[in-house]
């Protein structure tokens, strides 16, 4: 634990990508397996660990630390697991010596070994053996919060550094091995051969896009780039081979048990790329529907008829990495595009759809296709390069997604909480409203929460309205002025608004954040649930 | 005698009306009592000061000549009377010349520890436990969360990130009093040889420490000279962290900025400053130094003079040891 703990600390605070670069390297090339391996898991996300509830980790701190002592503790540091770290013990001597502190690979296997009534005792005797590095380290893995700056292609990179090999071959691989990845460090330090991968139905990474910014298209030829839809659902790859089907998420988590009415149409061998959506598809003629719909099957590790029938799911397709077993990601887009037709023109029709072309002549009929697409649930257009192959991860060039704008609304600020980590200190975390007639006359109702969109200037600003007006507090939240002729009025831009049961407004936002502070719009002025509701009714198909 | 009437605080710091002096005042007085040479505790434009020599000797080196009207030495343990009043001075741990100052009257002993470490410190005398009624404590370092590691493993990690990035000059921020001669004499504890390089705020009081017997090795101006300009790659360079921020760190090899200092043990604060390898190396006592601190001293009264006096407070009542905050300010929790 000690190397991996040790690791963290450095990577944490190492801002250059070339020093976490170094700092990773040495750790894979010093550290022996299978600790590295499970190293470079807890770095890369695949690290499987019993996870460990933040209430049990304060109920075990606090059978040795007075509660009021643990909480100046935890108000001054500001994050539950380095404060547990640090005052593990109730505060006395630590004197735990590196010798004694168990390996990772141990601490791992130990966690997952246990059964649902060791747990307590088990995370207690570990963290009396690790030291607060250690200790610091096993709370962010087994809360899952490990957020270091460190992400999975980095990590690769780091391993292609230290052995030669080229990062794309590793990539290549990645998806078919699993922690603590010993085959895969012996061919990285030449002891054996390339692993071979059981099956080629593994997930391959995908390729993104980014978003176009100013001044990105003019520079750029239209004729050399094609356009699609970006349809509002979300990524998925499907890979069959051999009989094994499966459909993983853009990330790799493999979701084929959620939606076997779509991988059990698969009738085809190789890897499409697509959107999964609810609805219809375009060769059965009928609506594809909206994200809320399509959420009603997402997270679900099982699937009921009625869902089926109610939800029925499709992928419409957009690329093709692998054709049978023939890898085909260096072909140029349109021909794995000509490829994937004549498969997906085959494949079950109320199941699989190829996404449309959208023929533009310059970047200006272009964007007027995109703020006004001819299905509400298009969210924008991708821009993809005719002659790209497909790469995995997000390069600056052959693809670009270009989104419709998003909503914006002006809200009214009705309570405040404190941030965590960086943001401790400040009021970050925003609960807005707008307004809405009652019998007792208009009232603001909050209709949802951003705690990002500002500047760090801003926040301060934000944060000394939140301490100059508080009144009221409800533990860490604090409720703020907001009277028709005072108060803080917030331009809140969000990419989808849907209606929700859970919420007293009765609306839900996705993705909201803070687009501007409007010091010059008084709270009267602010926005009505009525405009709300209607952006809804707006964005609904018409079935 | 209740203790409130031999010393009590005053916007101007703790002071005796009996024998009419404060100690280690904010304000200008009449009569100062010094216990270290730290700025905010040590101020000039005093009418009198009593401190140690190597207290009195730092005023001079950081205000000149006539930081105050006359001086007075206090030898270790020696009892001087003021109207009345007895004082003496003991060691504190803290920083070269750093005391303790005990206060008695008619039986009744009141102990002003200053800034006080228990860990061990080759750069000055080590902490004594002096018996008293009231012990006065600071608490810069009064959370449970504080640890203080050994200052040894701590260099250690900077000798090994010198071997894992010998292209860059390694900025090591230290307050010129006490933690820069401190960490440089650490550094050569662990076997470090090369020449260290010092920001020339550090100067004069490296000497100083030097003269007083503290070998601190090979230490170099951290000047540029022409003719060699790699001079900096892979140095340590020692200098206030406020210098860092500076264009004088310009003319360093894509420097890597590391700090010593208890602060050190949070993250974030390290983050937040833009450290990068933070050496957790302080010359305050971390909690559990000053729970062992008050438990072995055995006071029957403890007033916390500043840091996070609530938490320190709290542990007494806990142990049904009457306490109180004293609420002083002036005195700058972050100069660690």
């Amino acid at each position: 634990m000690k190397a991996f703990s040790d690791l963290l600390d450095r990577l944490v605070l190492t801002p250059s990508r070339n020093g976490k670069l170094k700092l990773l390297a040495d750790y894979f090339r010093d550290t022996p397996d299978p600790d590295r391996g499970y190293g470079l898991a807890a770095l890369a996300g695949t690290l499987d660990l019993r996870s460990v509830k933040p209430a049990l980790l304060r109920e075990l701190v606090l059978e040795r630390l007075d509660p009021v002592l643990f909480q100046y503790s935890y108000d001054y540091v500001g994050d539950l697991a380095e404060t547990i770290a640090l005052v593990w013990g109730g505060g006395e001597k630590d004197d735990t010596t590196d010798e004694e502190q168990p390996r990772l690979s141990e601490v791992v296997t130990m966690m997952n070994s246990l059964g649902r009534t060791e747990v307590r005792a088990a995370v207690r005797n570990l963290l009396d053996h690790l030291d607060p590095a250690g200790r610091f380290a096993f709370l962010k893995l087994a809360t899952g919060s490990l957020r270091i700056g460190v992400s999975a292609r980095l990590a690769k990179q780091a391993l292609s550094d230290m052995s030669g090999k080229d990062v794309t071959e590793i990539e290549t691989l990645w998806h078919g091995l699993a922690p603590p990845y010993e085959p895969l460090f012996a061919w990285l330090e030449g002891r054996a051969e390339k692993p071979v991968l059981a099956t080629p139905a593994i997930f391959h990474s995908v390729m993104l896009a980014n978003p176009v910014e100013t001044g990105d298209l003019e520079k750029l030829d239209p004729a050399d780039y094609a356009a699609e839809w970006k349809w509002d659902g979300i990524r998925v790859q499907m890979s069959s081979y051999g009989g094994t089907k499966k459909l993983y998420s853009r990330s790799g988590d493999d979701i084929t048990g959620a939606f076997p009415d779509v991988v059990g149409a698969i009738d085809f061998e190789g890897v499409v790329d697509g959107e999964l959506l609810v609805g219809g598809t375009m060769r059965s003629n009928s609506p594809t529907r909206t994200f809320s719909d399509l959420q009603q099957r997402l997270n679900r590790k099982t699937v009921t008829s009625r869902m089926l029938d109610d939800y029925p799911a499709f992928v419409r397709a957009y690329d093709f990495l692998f054709e049978g077993d023939q890898d085909i990601r260096a072909k140029t887009f349109l021909e794995r595009r000509e490829r994937l037709g004549t498969v997906i023109e085959k494949a079950p029709h109320d199941r699989f759809d190829l996404s449309d072309l959208v023929p533009f002549s310059d970047w200006k009929e272009l964007d007027r296709l995109r703020i006004e697409p001819p299905d509400p649930v298009i969210e924008g257009v991708m821009i993809k390069r005719r002659d790209s192959p497909y790469q995995a991860g997000r390069l600056k060039g052959p693809w670009f997604k270009w989104k419709r704008d998003p909503y914006n609304i002006d809200a009214v600020m009705l309570y405040a909480q404190r941030g965590h980590g960086k943001r401790s200190s400040y009021y970050s975390d925003f609960t807005f409203g707008v307004w809405t007639q009652t019998p007792d006359g208009d009232q603001l109702v909050p209709v949802g929460k951003a705690y990002f969109g500002f500047t760090d200037a801003e926040l301060e600003v934000l944060d000394k309205f939140v301490r100059d007006n508080t009144v009221e507090r409800f533990g860490p939240v604090r409720a703020v002025r907001a009277e028709p002729d005072f108060g803080f009025v917030l331009e809140v831009a969000f990419e989808g608004i849907n209606r929700s049961s859970r919420h007293k407004s009765g609306v839900a936002m996705r993705f909201p954040r803070i687009a501007r502070l409007r010091a010059d719009k008084l709270p009267r002025d602010a926005d009505r649930l009525s405009t709300l509701t209607a952006m809804i009714e707006a964005a609904s198909p018409s079935t | 005698m209740k203790p409130e009437a031999l010393l009590h605080p005053t916007p101007a710091g703790l002071f005796c009306p009996i024998g009419r002096f404060h100690v280690d005042p904010v304000r200008p007085v009449e009569r100062a009592l010094i216990t270290h040479g730290h700025s905010d505790h040590a101020r000039a434009g005093h009418g009198k000061v009593l401190a140690t020599r190597q207290t009195l000797d730092i005023m001079r080196i950081r205000y000149g000549e006539d930081f105050c009207g006359a001086e007075q030495v206090a030898a270790w343990g020696e009892r001087i009377e003021i109207d009345g009043v007895t004082v003496s001075f003991q060691p504190a741990g803290h920083v070269l010349g750093s005391a303790q100052i005990l206060i008695e009257k008619d039986g009744l002993r009141i102990n002003v520890s200053g800034d006080y470490k228990r860990g061990v410190d080759p750069t000055c005398a080590s902490f004594v436990p002096v018996p008293c009624d009231v012990f006065i404590t600071e608490a810069t370092f009064g959370l449970p969360v504080f640890h203080h590691p050994d200052p040894k493993a701590e260099i250690g990690k900077l000798l090994t990130s010198l071997k894992q990035f010998p292209e860059r000059s390694h900025l090591v921020g230290a307050y010129a009093l006490g933690k820069a001669q401190r960490v440089i004499r650490l550094i050569r504890d662990c076997g470090y040889d090369e020449p260290i390089c010092i920001h020339g705020a550090l100067a004069k009081l490296c000497d100083y420490y030097q003269g007083q017997g503290v070998a601190l090795g090979d230490i170099r101006p951290a000047t540029i000279e022409k003719s060699t300009p790699d001079l900096f790659k892979g140095a340590v360079v020692v200098g206030p962290p406020s210098a860092f921020q500076d264009r004088w760190a310009r003319r360093f090899n894509e420097p890597l900025i590391s700090f010593a200092s208890g602060w050190m043990m949070v993250r974030q604060r390290a983050k937040q400053g833009g450290v990068e390898l933070p050496l957790v190396i302080s010359d305050h006592c971390d909690w559990p130094e000053l729970l062992e601190t008050i438990r072995e001293v055995a006071p029957s009264e403890v007033w916390v003079t500043h840091g996070r006096e609530e938490a320190l407070v709290r542990w007494c009542e806990l142990q049904g040891l009457p306490a109180r905050p004293l609420h002083l300010v002036g005195y700058e929790d972050e100069g660690d």
